[in-house]
């Protein structure tokens, strides 16, 4: 048995959704689109399972979100549907519910958040509202795990009866009842061929944009012309138009249902909190020092306190291991290149893909802390205003932000994203933010090549790559991302308790995430890179990595680098390395060129200034590190587009990297 | 009037909502219809999106978006608390 859970954002449905299964989760995708899509089995019930479908208000064709909610229920038909809403929100919560009605499901109406209502004086006549709505109504609290077993024992029963929604007509006699009626008396037998419930198929020719749908009902010419003049005299008589005339039916029928069953509070003590505590963090003066400040500290507690120490703890624990087994194999007189493999190969792969984890760990505690409590609603509404020139929205910032630290969790952030343009663009325009592995080599060929100016280059090659990203978003607008933006029309919900149990649980489904999905790829390419920089091509293993296949790799692609001014293979050869972590470029160039003194010394010698800068454009932009790039495969859900991701950036850098070089030739040698 | 117009503080019963496409479904779908009540609440710091309230939840739109609703201003604007479809 499937259920599918249904319900707008911020209606407490992740928290429901971990209620009902537990730990017992599977996170996949709906086919084809970069929508999460989380499935588990409910908890005592081996043999029913639950499909946690995207937040939305509304079924329409406009979103991804929005096509994959209504393919889901029309295609895979669950034997249920369990609608979350928001108690303290009705009216527009049944907005929702009363088109997933339409679809002819056995649905239950899991009323979240009574316990507020309840504690603000505010009452809800269930029975009353189960019976004006022709569904049953098991009013809980999500978040306290109240009436969750209610809920499951009721979804059961009216799934296993197939009781389906016992009223479908929210028309009262008017001009919109006569069109709803005479539509639904020409498209009969068509939605029934086509396997469509009739009365959602007659809002969606009323509604007139889901073009999917309407083919699907393959209706002929006259019966559309028929349909079209029912709709044309509606709008006469009723004097409003076809859209706004249903959303004006179905906002009436919902007060007719909460006239006398919902008994609001005077005054809610949440919303009061709320507004409080808006007083400050959306305040004119305060609310964009205070959103840096809260970013600025996130980042010093990742990446310099908590992310730090647990990545030191683990760095210390695998370089322990590896100096145990180092130690063990020397004295066990195991041969050299097998040795190699297990400490340079094995170790430094595992040691690589860990490395990232405690920083993503502590990072997303952080972000859904911000998420859960609503805050994060509040930085779009501040920042929104400074992203929209580039075609996002003020949700993006926070990824773009996370950026500048790793590109890693950056990514993996953009799926709290609400619409999939926003995730993909973002997902683009993150690897342009300057990671904090990039630093090095910035320091290393400043204070070598621009001692006086260090400062100035770092900055500037910052400013440099926001500019970029920039640029290729208006580029993207123009093209591929052209046209109908997602709407920013959003909610602004109370500030809430984050409940402990969902981050948790999603802090376990980012780390398990990244493990099991970037373990095969980053450890794979460590190993390939092993293999190239400990043999030379007729499969000898070397005495110094300059006569490895690696250096012939990068002997044969130095020529690219040529018009950029750096055309050296050892140059070349530790820009590859680079792929595999940004800290290698510094530490390979240093051994690859050992006989020329420290790593400053052959930088002043294979570097003129001009060159130096251009190198460090092309560093600044190139493909970020394979980590990052099976991130953005993952996010993306295809291989193909995170390597198309990849390539873009070089091609990208190269190009810049060209004219800074060309520019800086006017004024440099 | 249009929404965009009406200062922090005040209310209005919306009577027209113009626009089209995404945008407009969006607004139909959030509650924004005819003869609903809604209450400007704040500007964001920059100056745009603006916070309003409206069926006892808040919604922030895009002043562009604001001024394709048209609203009647309420007279006793600072008494009626905002929320739920003008009687």
């Amino acid at each position: 048995m499937i259920f599918a859970l249904v319900g707008n954002q911020n209606s407490g449905k992740t928290t429901l959704f971990n209620q009902l299964t537990g730990s017992n989760q599977h996170v996949g995708n709906f086919p084809g689109v970069t929508v999460e899509s989380k499935s588990g089995f409910i908890r005592g019930y081996k043999d029913v399972e639950v499909v946690d479908l995207p937040g939305i208000y509304s079924i329409r064709a406009y979103s991804t979100e929005e096509t994959v909610t209504r393919d889901f229920i029309l295609n895979e038909k669950p034997d249920g549907i369990i609608n979350i809403v928001d108690a303290t929100n009705i009216e527009r919560n049944l907005y929702l519910t009363l088109q997933l009605i339409e679809l002819r499901i056995p649905m239950v109406l899991a009323l979240n958040m009574m316990d507020e209502v309840r504690s603000n004086g505010g009452t809800i006549d269930i029975e009353m509202m189960s019976e004006r709505l022709g569904i049953p109504v098991v009013p809980i609290s999500a978040a306290k795990n109240e009436g969750i077993d209610e809920l499951v024992r009721v979804a059961y029963e009216t799934a296993s009866k197939r009781e389906l929604p016992k009223i479908y007509d929210f028309c009262s006699p008017g001009p919109i009842h006569r069109c709803i009626h005479a539509i639904c008396h020409v498209i009969e037998d068509h939605a029934q061929c086509a396997d469509i419930p009739l009365r959602f198929a007659a809002s969606k020719l009323i509604e007139g944009d889901d073009t999917d749908i309407i083919s699907r009902l393959d209706l002929d010419k006259n019966e559309l012309d028929l349909i079209g003049h029912s709709i044309v005299e509606m709008e006469k008589e009723h004097g409003l138009d076809r859209n706004a005339a249903l959303a004006d039916m179905r906002y009436s029928f919902i007060e007719s249902v909460c006239f006398g069953t919902v008994v609001k509070a005077r005054e809610s003590k949440e919303h009061l909190r709320s507004a409080k505590i808006d007083l400050v963090l959306t305040n004119k003066y305060a609310a964009i020092p205070i959103f840096f400040g809260v970013m600025l500290l996130i980042f010093y507690l990742t990446f310099n306190v908590i992310g730090k120490f647990l990545q030191d703890l683990l760095q210390s624990g695998i370089d322990a291991l590896s100096a145990v087994t180092d130690t063990a194999l020397t004295s066990f007189g195991t041969n050299e290149i097998a040795k190699s493999l297990v400490i340079d190969g094995l170790f430094a792969g595992v040691g690589s893909v860990l490395s990232f984890l405690p920083i993503i760990v502590v990072l997303f505690f952080f972000l859904s802390v911000l998420e859960d409590t609503g805050y994060m609603a509040r930085i779009a509404f501040v920042m929104d205003k400074a992203l929209r020139k580039i075609g996002l929205s003020g949700r993006s910032i926070v990824p773009m932000l996370i950026g500048f630290g790793c590109t890693v969790p950056a990514v993996m952030a953009t799926r709290t994203l609400s619409s999939e343009r926003d995730r993909k663009m973002t997902i683009l325009l993150t690897p342009f933010m300057s990671c904090s592995a990039k630093i090095p080599i910035y320091a290393v060929f400043s204070a070598a090549l621009f001692p006086d100016y260090a400062a100035l280059v770092m900055i500037g090659l910052y400013v440099f790559g926001i500019l970029v990203g920039v640029l290729i978003a208006l580029l993207m607008n123009h093209s591929m991302y052209r046209g109908n933006p997602v709407p920013f029309v959003m909610e602004l919900p109370n500030y809430r308790f984050p409940s402990p149990k969902t981050v948790a649980m999603l802090l376990w489904d980012k780390a398990k995430d990244f493990i099991t999905k970037a373990f095969t790829i980053i450890f794979f390419a460590t190993l390939v890179i092993w293999f190239l920089s400990t043999f030379d091509i007729r499969m000898n293993p070397v005495e110094s990595q300059s006569s490895s296949i690696l250096a012939s790799v990068g002997a044969f692609i130095a020529p690219i680098f040529t018009p950029l001014g750096f055309g050296d293979w050892r140059i070349s050869t530790s820009l590859i390395t680079g792929f595999i972590a940004k800290e290698s470029v510094i530490s390979t160039l240093g051994i690859l060129t050992s006989e020329s003194g420290g790593v400053a010394d052959a930088i002043s010698q294979l570097f003129t200034a001009r060159s130096g800068l251009s190198f460090l454009v092309f560093t600044l932009l190139y493909t970020p590190c394979v980590a990052a790039v099976s991130a953005i495969c993952r996010e993306l859900h295809s291989k193909f587009k995170g390597i198309g991701v990849a390539v873009f950036q070089c091609v990208t850098a190269w190009i810049f990297a060209f004219i800074v070089y060309q520019i800086a030739g006017l004024f440099m040698v | 009037m249009t929404l965009d117009k009406q200062p922090p503080g005040s209310v209005g019963v919306i009577t027209a909502v113009g626009g089209e496409g995404a945008l407009r479904c969006r607004l139909l779908d959030m509650g924004l219809i005819p003869r609903t009540k809604v209450k400007v609440v704040k500007t964001a710091p920059l100056g745009d999106p603006v916070e309003i309230r409206l069926r006892d939840y808040e919604l922030t739109i895009r002043l562009a978006d604001a001024a394709l609703i048209e609203i009647e201003p309420l007279t006793d604007e600072y008494k009626v608390p905002a929320g739920g479809a003008a009687e």
